[in-house]
């Protein structure tokens, strides 16, 4: 098998490896690790167990009778949100912990923002018996109690970060500092496809069971590829794994961002629609950045959404016009997440619900565009915060 | 301003090793810095590094996040920094350390040239590795400024003859794995990391991370060239310096820190 990885680590431009010294042979090594597991039957086949046996894969396509009776076009959606702990997050926590037995490693830290990475890595860690330190936003742990419990329950701990913002982006500086430190007996688990080389691409990889699957179930379901393959992006985890699946077919692949209270306030979580390319968390990748090069703080409903950086991988898909970007605003995510809860029986996090917020919007697509959207995590997390926020 | 290569070979025909001091700029206010520096001068400061505040500063510890975030609350900007340090002009290199995106963000050239009219001697860039240094290597080569490098206790055999062999100005060795912060004790990795490094290079190899005290300072300069100190300062200043109050003992610190070089 042919390695999976670019050498150099780079998408075009974008990626590259902008980390202290002290982290290079760690990545090295993670990456040895990876190409030689990725390239192993056994591993594959060990992963692929885990993933249907713990996780509950393959997660099936449901085709979305009702909003498509509303709107005209043929929707379906990929239920990651059936996947065990509830997101997409799971896939790729999985395959990182299997690594880091692999490479010896006992201790594994992560970061979360609204705390599905930060439970996924937990869960795996309870299921392999692996020490978890969780470090997450002391704001988000505010949005997010219940998963703040969650992490604990599984017996994880979870670190509150009270630097810079409070959120995702000063979890994973907290993350990468503790890593530097520990660098020797403990792995970092990512949480998305950001971060130095080679995470962006061994992230995608993990996830592109998404795409995968979604590929063949839509065509065995339609006989064809859909028309249009949508997508919410905050790191970009959930958005590369399931394009990936599509990049070869005339599909459409539109990623969307969070428009917070609308790109034009400033307050968001866009850099692919309204940042600039710069270096954070390890990577040349589109940012969100003042003219002195300071990362700007984001605004999100969403808290894993809520993020100023974004995979180097959609950067380049960016760039070379294969992916459209596009963000919407946290009334339109609050929205769609009240219409497919009402519509489908389908209550999706909030983070996910940005990406059906594309399909409100009047005349976007062709009637009887065939849709099918990555339903990326359930809403369960976000009920609490969704019952102040909607008076129904 | 002397280039570091005079500051290391007239240090080394005196029989001395560097001190090398870091602080934050902006903070106390950037206003400050040219007092600061002088004192620092006065009390036997070889060479200081001023660091650049950045939002993310991953590879720095609880008392230079917290500096860092307090310049950064008082405005402190790079074009402004830069106008300190011009103002400022110590008679003792300096070296601007700081993050890559704060220089990518002007473009490299722009940002070499500046230090460079500034009076800056040298760089340091905590979240660059060689492997990604090409274009800057290039840019501080033609604006006629060194590109110090980082060591650390993970790096492998060819990697420390790479960084050894590519840095300029002096090499710094980190001391320990881990952030920038005061520590209790200097790390014990540290004299192996050196030995190796000088068997490599003939650029002198400085010492950071974790040092706070003479003891540390006496220690590291058995085996390097040169301690630097960052955390410590940083604190010292933030508690003690106001508007030039606290002078005298600043002196006095540093001139125990300059003579712990010499034990
Ligand atoms: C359900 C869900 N979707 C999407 C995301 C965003 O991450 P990514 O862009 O890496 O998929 C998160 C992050 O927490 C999430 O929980």
């Amino acid at each position: 098998m042919s390695a999976v990885l670019p050498t150099s680590g780079r998408f075009g431009a974008f990626g590259g490896r902008y980390v202290p010294e002290t982290l290079v042979p760690a990545l090295d090594e993670l990456e040895a690790t990876f190409q030689t597991a990725w390239a192993s039957p056994e591993f594959r086949q060990e992963f692929d167990t885990y993933l249907r046996e713990f996780v509950g894969r393959p997660t099936p396509v449901t085709d979305c009778r009702r909003i498509s009776a509303l709107t005209g076009y043929v929707l379906s959606a990929k239920r990651e949100d059936l996947n065990h702990t509830g997101a997409h997050k799971i896939n790729n926590a999985l395959g990182q912990a299997l690594l880091a037995m692999r490479m010896g490693k006992k201790r594994i830290i992560a970061e979360t923002g609204a705390g599905q990475h930060g439970v996924a890595t937990a869960t795996v860690c309870a299921l392999f018996g692996l020490k978890c330190d969780v470090y997450m936003g002391e704001e988000d742990c505010k949005r997010q109690e219940l998963n703040v419990f969650r992490m604990k329950l599984l017996g994880a701990r979870v670190i509150p970060v009270s630097s810079g913002t409070k959120t995702l982006k000063d979890a994973l500086n907290e993350a990468m500092r503790d890593w530097v430190t520990n660098v020797r007996d403990t792995h970092y688990i990512i949480g998305t496809a950001a971060g130095p080389h080679p995470y962006p691409a061994m992230v995608r990889e993990f996830q592109s069971v998404i795409g995968t699957e979604a590929r063949a179930q839509y065509l065995e379901r339609h006989g064809v590829v859909p028309d249009v393959g949508i997508a919410c992006v905050g790191g970009g985890s959930n958005a590369i794994g399931f394009f990936y699946g599509f990049l070869g077919d005339q599909t459409r692949l539109i990623g969307v961002e969070a428009g917070g209270h609308g790109i034009e306030t400033g307050k968001h979580a866009a850099p692919l629609s309204a940042g600039s390319p710069g270096v954070l968390h390890g990577s040349y990748s589109y940012l969100m950045q003042d003219e002195d090069g300071q990362v700007m703080p984001t605004e999100s409903v969403s808290a894993g959404l809520d993020y100023p950086g974004v995979g180097a991988e959609h950067s380049f898909l960016k760039d070379t016009g294969r992916v459209e970007y596009t963000a919407a605003t946290d009334d339109e995510a609050l929205k769609a997440f009240r219409w497919l809860a009402e519509n489908e029986g389908l209550i999706p996090a909030f983070e996910s619900a940005h990406a059906f917020a594309l399909l409100q919007r009047p005349g976007l697509f062709a009637p009887g565009t065939r849709i099918l959207v990555n339903l990326s995590g359930r809403g369960d997390k976000d009920m609490e915060r969704a019952s102040q926020i909607l008076s129904l | 301003m002397p280039t570091l290569a005079d500051t290391f070979a007239a240090l080394k025909a005196k029989g001395e090793k560097a001190l090398v001091l870091y602080v934050t700029a902006g903070d106390p206010s950037l206003d400050q810095l040219p007092a600061i520096l002088e004192a620092l001068v006065e009390g036997g400061a070889d060479v200081i590094e001023v660091g650049v505040p950045f939002s993310d500063p991953i590879a720095d510890g609880p008392t230079i996040q917290a500096s860092s975030q307090r310049a950064l609350d008082r405005g402190t900007r790079p074009g402004d920094v830069l106008e300190a340090v011009t103002k400022a002009q110590p008679s003792v290199p300096v070296v601007l350390m700081g993050y890559y995106n704060t220089m990518l963000r002007p473009g490299l050239s722009s940002f070499a040239q500046r230090a460079k009219a500034a009076g800056v001697g040298g760089v340091i860039v905590c979240d660059i590795i060689l492997e990604e240094a090409d274009d800057w290597v290039k840019v501080s080569q033609a604006a006629g400024i060194d590109s110090v490098f980082l060591a650390a206790p993970t790096s492998t055999p060819e990697r420390l003859r790479a960084v050894a062999t590519n840095s300029t100005g002096f090499v710094y060795a980190v001391s320990r794995t881990g952030v920038t912060g005061a520590a209790q004790q200097a790390g014990d990795e540290v004299a192996r990391l050196v030995g190796d490094l000088k068997g490599m290079t003939d650029t002198p190899v400085c010492v950071g991370f974790g040092i706070s005290k003479p003891e540390h300072v006496a220690a590291v300069c058995q085996v390097a060239d040169g301690a630097v100190i960052g955390s410590w300062l940083v604190d010292w200043l933030a508690q003690n310096w106001r508007e030039g109050q606290g002078r005298a003992d600043l002196v006095a610190a540093v001139k125990a820190l300059k003579a712990a070089t010499l034990a």
